[in-house]
Parts: structure tokens; sequence; C-alpha cells
């Protein structure tokens, strides 16, 4: 992946003529998101080594813990998501086709689908927390070590991921408010396409939370 | 090729001091997208810091000029010693050299106008202050300021009643202007390179930026996260690092120091590309070993991404593992003796000019060297488990981060200060202020590895008989240095008021900046050059062929 990444760099030398201040370096501002991606990627890389760590040293409490999680509710979000990232893409693709209608139809989608998904954790977290479980709740303290662990993992990673949702929709409104203004359009579409990418990093990040936390058991 | 023409030859070429551009007053500078106006605000905040925290390493000198308690309590001493680290490393160390000069010098020295995201460069600015006054803020309220030491090694920092959470905070967020910085440095040297500017004709400045970035990027994140679950566990106690839990706080030290570690290159590497762009210039030679210095910038940020577990010899992780990290941090040292043989090499048989630029840099390169030998009797396990949190860690830290670093910048500040104010300051002063120092530092630091070696532990604000005169000896040696410091600063500072005009090229530099007037032009080059030569290729050496 990291030879995929550099091969992506080395195209990106090519348009030399490029100066300062001048607007539309498309490829420089790409080239500074995917960089935003990478640190994005690793804050949740820390995140994934605690868990992993954890997981090695409690197979079984986490096991017992995971049978808990409704895998149900967990399988409808990541349909929810995936589907938001293929509309994502749609609206970009629309918009360069010149359909600024259809375009924003689709990005009204994937904001729908994005609160969707929030909603939908909110009603996993409050059910979990009316059964007592939550950090630090008397409850949750009185198991197994391993299983405190599992869910001090899965609110904070959940959270942080949900933190992210939260950003991406607000992030998406503001496009959304551009391409109707004709700010962004079919000729200039670098920051619909930056947003698209943080929203697929988003998605990515809940598939590997999803089978983490949901399908271990 | 370049837009350049019309607008540029309607607006005269003022520098850009005087260019406000579309504000007026104090808000032109902090509401500026250009690159040395930012980088101009960060020289003067950097400094700031820096002196408070040449003033609490003062005192707490002081306080160890005698044993017993000489001035103070043991809990000032522990805010002292936490505040001293944070401050420097946060906000001077880790930040002053990519931020001051990497945002001046970085965009002329590869020949463009700006950095590649202006405003996202102002973000970062106001994030490094935010940072900091979130930081300063966390020392007057709450019931008093973090005393935990600058690692914020759990499980203290979870239970500690000063206000610990609000530092960390702050620390978060000079994270997020640091990651920033680094996005913008790699994309500007990546789109923004002046045609003819190939990477084997980067100025080795740009180079070590460029590595550095990459640590930024790839390293500030960890910590992020990492003080984040501190907040989390002071206000939820999820449990992460709690043993209670099920948590482990050893896991906390392998999380800090994964970024820490790796951080100390970000402070150290752009200190190496300044020595890299200085030396050929003094000694009138083109450097020895062009790729070998870029491509060993790169390997240190690599392999110095590995080595952390050196910091945990001691905290109880596997043996194979500390051998492992033994092992990668003996091989960390191979890129950087590369560049110091390669620095030597240039000064052989060069027509050295002895300047106080090249002094600084024969003085980082002495220190460092000292601090790189250190550096492998503590990396070696044997010995680490006797040196382990001794004044022998602070001592050998002092003669990278200070030595190597601290002097680099100084060599910095006296080699673009022509470039960068239009003026030069005194010479003779600057080398009275450079000798002083030097020594200073030797007599300070020195008998802090002497003290760790006789077994006197860290942060300890009292200590037996016996290190007394070691003890008053670093005292006195701080007071050196100090003198030295503000013989600097009140020399710089003149040259800034009442300097001479210093001309566009006073050293005789190859590389961009030295092309263009001093100081530099809002936008800098009239029109974007086309490059036909390296970056030491001096004007005699092309002369003669």
């Amino acid at each position: 992946m990291a030879l995929m990444i550099l091969r992506r760099f080395g195209k990106m030398d090519d348009a030399k003529e490029l100066v300062a201040g001048e607007v539309g370096d498309a490829t420089g501002a790409r080239l500074g998101m995917w960089l935003f991606i990478l640190s994005e990627l690793l804050l949740f890389g820390g995140l994934f080594i605690l868990y992993s760590a954890y997981r090695y040293k409690n197979p079984v409490d986490f096991h017992h813990a995971s049978r808990e999680l409704d895998v149900i509710l967990g399988t409808l979000n990541t349909i929810i998501l995936l589907t938001s990232s293929l509309s994502m893409v749609s609206s970009i693709s629309a918009l360069q086709r010149g359909d600024r209608k259809l375009s924003m139809v689709l990005l009204m989608t994937t904001i729908a689908l994005g609160i969707l998904f929030l909603i939908n954790k909110g009603l996993e977290w409050g059910t979990k927390i009316e059964h007592g479980i939550y950090p630090n709740a008397p409850a949750l303290l009185a198991r197994a070590k391993g299983e405190i662990l599992f869910y001090g993992l899965y609110y904070v990673m959940t959270g942080l991921h949900g933190l992210h949702v939260l950003v991406g929709v607000c992030v998406l409104l503001v496009m959304l408010l551009f391409v109707s203004k004709g700010k962004i359009r079919s000729t200039h579409f670098t920051p619909l396409e930056n947003s698209g990418l943080y929203w697929h990093l988003v998605d990515v990040i809940w598939i590997f939370l999803y089978p983490l936390f949901y399908l271990i058991s | 090729m370049t837009p350049a023409g019309t607008a540029e030859s309607i607006r005269p070429r003022i520098s850009f001091y005087r260019d406000q551009g579309r504000y007026r007053g104090i808000l032109s500078w902090v509401l500026t997208s250009d690159h040395k106006r930012i980088g101009i605000l960060y020289f003067i905040f950097v400094i700031a810091f820096f002196f408070s925290g040449v003033i609490l390493g003062f005192f707490m000198r002081l306080e160890m000029i005698a044993p017993g308690g000489a001035i103070m309590k043991p809990q000032t001493y522990n805010a002292l010693f936490t505040l001293h680290g944070i401050i420097m490393i946060f906000l001077v160390v880790i930040p002053a050299i990519p931020t001051i000069f990497g945002n001046f010098f970085l965009p002329i020295q590869i020949g463009a106008r700006d950095v590649a995201f202006p405003r996202i460069n102002l973000l970062s600015w106001w994030l490094y202050i935010s940072g900091a006054a979130i930081i300063a803020l966390s020392v007057f309220t709450g019931e008093g300021p973090p005393d935990t030491g600058w690692t914020f090694y759990t499980p203290y920092s979870l239970r500690t009643t000063v206000n610990v959470p609000l530092a960390v905070f702050g620390l978060f967020i000079l994270g997020m202007s640091s990651i920033l910085t680094g996005v913008n440095f790699v994309t500007t040297t990546h789109r923004l390179r002046a045609p003819g500017m190939t990477w084997k004709r980067l100025p080795l400045f740009v180079w070590a930026i460029y590595s550095t970035s990459w640590v930024q990027i790839l390293a500030t994140p960890v910590i992020g996260i990492t003080l984040a679950l501190i907040m989390i566990e002071r206000f939820f106690g999820v449990g992460v690092f709690d043993p209670a839990k099920g948590g482990d706080p050893i896991l906390y030290q392998h999380m800090f120091w994964i970024y820490s570690h790796p951080a100390t290159y970000i402070m150290i590497l752009p200190a190496m590309g300044i020595v890299s762009d200085i030396v050929p210039v003094f000694a009138r030679k083109k450097i020895f070993g062009y790729m070998a210095i870029a491509v060993s910038g790169v390997a240190i940020a690599a392999v110095g991404s590995l080595v952390w577990g050196h910091h945990m010899f001691v905290s109880g992780q596997s043996d194979f593992a500390a051998l492992l990290f033994s092992l990668l941090t003996f091989l960390v040292a191979v890129p950087s003796a590369i560049k110091v043989f390669n620095w030597v090499a240039t000064l052989h048989k060069g027509s050295i000019v002895l300047e106080p630029p090249l002094l600084f840099c024969l003085a980082f390169i002495f220190l460092f060297s000292i601090g790189g030998l250190t550096g492998l009797i503590q990396g070696a396990l044997a010995s680490n488990v006797h040196l382990h949190d001794t004044y022998w860690i602070p001592g050998h830290f002092h003669y990278i981060i200070f030595g190597g670093m601290g002097f680099g910048l100084f060599a910095a500040f006296h080699y673009w200060f022509p470039k960068m104010f239009g003026r030069m300051y005194n010479r003779k002063m600057a080398v009275w202020a450079w000798g002083i120092m030097l020594v200073g530092f030797n007599v300070f630091y020195f008998s802090m590895l002497l003290l760790g070696w006789g077994g006197m532990p860290r942060r300890y604000y009292d200590y037996l008989p016996q290190f007394r005169a070691l003890h008053l000896t670093a005292t006195f040696g701080s007071w050196i240095l100090i003198a030295g410091l503000m013989l600097m600063f009140t020399n710089l500072f003149r040259g800034l008021l009442k300097g001479e005009k210093a001309g566009d090229n006073p050293w005789g530099g190859a590389t961009l900046e030295w092309q263009i007037p001093s100081p530099p032009p809002t936008e800098n080059f009239e029109e974007i050059p086309v490059i036909r030569h390296g970056p030491y290729d001096f004007e005699e050496i092309r002369e003669n062929g």
C-alpha cells in the first residue's frame, strides 16, 4: 500500500508549471487531502493498537462481551454507511457530468444516510446505557476485566468514529450549499471530491470497527 | 509558463514588511496568508516561549545549587520541570525550525511564491497560539500547574489533582497545528518546485524539512489519540490504562513513545538540514555526498520511528523486545554518523571562512557528536539499567537538543538574519556570544552527565552531599550559558534596529533565497526562476568550470 501511495505522489509531481497562490491546483489539493487522511488513519491506528493488545490478552472476555452487541443494528449501520458512500461518488460524477440537480439530490441522500447512522448509533448506545453498561458504571465494573476493556474501547472507538461522521455531515452540508450556489461546479469540483474522500475514510474505518466489535463472538 | 508578467510588473517590488495586503496594522499580520509574515509571527512567539522556558530552567538550576530546599518547595520544583519540558519541547523545539525557517525559506528555496495552502498555514499558526494559550491557562487555573513531567505517564497523570486535562488539551491542539504544517510542506515540495528544481537539486534544508514533515504527519496523530485518552480517562474513567479495570499503564508508555521518539527526530532533522546548507557556503565548496545526506535524513525518519522501546528498557518489556529495540537504536546512529562525516568531509580542503553561522555549525557538530555517542551508551541494555532515570538522560538529551537543535537554530538565526531583516548584526559580538555559550553549555551539561554517571536521579529537588560540587558547577555553567544567550539576542536585536544594510547576498550563497532582494518582496520572485544548477554550485565553482 505504501508503494501504491508513493507511486501516486510520483505522478503528482508532473505538473511543474503550477505556481503558488494560483487557484485550482486540483492535484495538490488532493495530495494534501490524502496526507490528512493518512494522519487520520494513524489517529485511529493508536486505538487499534490498544484493541489488539487487549484482545490478545483477554480473548474469552472479548468473545463474551461481543455477543451482547446487537449484530442486526450493526449490520444495518454498515449497509447504511456503504450505501452513503455509493451516493457520495454518484453525486461527484453527476456534478462532473454537469447534472447539478442530481448531484444535490445524491448529496442530500448521503447526508440523510449519515444522520440515520448517527440515530441508529444513538439508539444502540441508549439501550446499552439503560442496561447499565457505560464507562465506570457499577454494573460494568462488576464484570470481568476484559469485558470492561471491551466496552471501554467500544465507546471510545465508536464514539470517535461517530464524531467523524458528525463532522462529515457538517462538511457535506457546506458542500451542498456551495453546489447550490454554483461555487462548486462541473469545472471546479475538487472540494466536493475531497469531502468525498473524507466520507470514504469514515466508511472504511467503520468497515474495520464492525467486524472487530460485532462479529468476533 | 507562469502568469507572472501582468500583475507583477504593475505592482512595485517592495519588501513584504511594507506590503500589508488586504488588512492594516496588526491585522495585516494575524490575518496574513503570506508565508514570510507567518514565519515572522512564529519567530516572535517561539522566542518568547524560549525565554519563559529558560527562566524556568534557571530557577530549577538555582534550586539545585545546594542540598535541601534551597529556594522552593518540592511541589514547585515538580511544576517547574514539568513546565520547562512542556514549553521547551512542544512550544519551542518541535515547532521552531520548521515553522520559522521552513515557512520563511522552504517556498523561496524551491522557487515558489508561497506554500501550497496559505490559508491552512495561517490556521496552523492560530492553532499554535491557541494551544499555547490553553497551556498557559492550565498553569494559572484549577488546582495548580501540571506536575507529572512532560511525559504525562499514567497512572500518576490520571490521579494527580492538578490541572492535567487542560494542559493535555492544549498539547492536542498543538498537534493539529503540527500535522497541518507537515501536510502543507509535503504538498508544497511535491507541487510547487520551480522548473528545473529536480529532487537532486533541492537544497538539503528542504530535504530535511520534507522528511520532518512526514514524521509530523505520521507520528503526531498517535500522541494526539494518547493525550485524548488521558482526557477521556479523567472525565469518564473508561479504564484503558487502569489496572483495576484491566488496563495496562505500560501500554500508555508505548503509545507515548511511538510518537515522542520520532518527535526527537522532528526536533533534530531540520537543524541537520540547516548545517548541511551552511557548511558548504562557508567552506566555499560543494557539499560532500549530497545524496547520502538527503537519503540519510529519510532513513533517520524511517528507522527512528521503530526505536521507541529504548525508553522503556526498565519498564518491564520482554528481553527479546528490549534486544530488538537496542539493536535498532544502534542502527539509527548510522545515518546520523553519515551526516557528521559528510559535513567534516565538506570542510576538508575547503576555503573556510569563519563567520558566525559556520561557528555555530561547528559547535553543532561537536555537541551533537557528544550527544550521539552518549546516546549509544544508554542505548546499550546493560549500561541503560544503571543510567536510566539519572541526570545522564537529561544531560544526553540537552547535548542533542540544545547542543544540536538549539545551536542549529542559532546558526540559522545568524545565517538568514540578513535575508529576513535586510540588516547585519555585529559579527564580532556574535562570535563572543558563541564562545561564551559554548563554554557555559559544556560546564553545565557535562556536569549533568557526570552527575548521572555517579547515580544522581533526575527530577529530585534534593540530593546527597556527595553531589554538591558537580551541582554547583552545573548551576554556575547555567549562568554563563544564560549570559551568552542574552548577549546573542541583544546583539541580534541591535542589528535589527541599527545594523548596517546587509545586501542581497552577504555570504555568497548559491541557493535561491540569496538571488532575491533582502528582505524579500511579496511573492518572492518577479518571475518564477528556471533552475539550471545545484544548490551548492557557487559562482566561483561555476566559473572555474
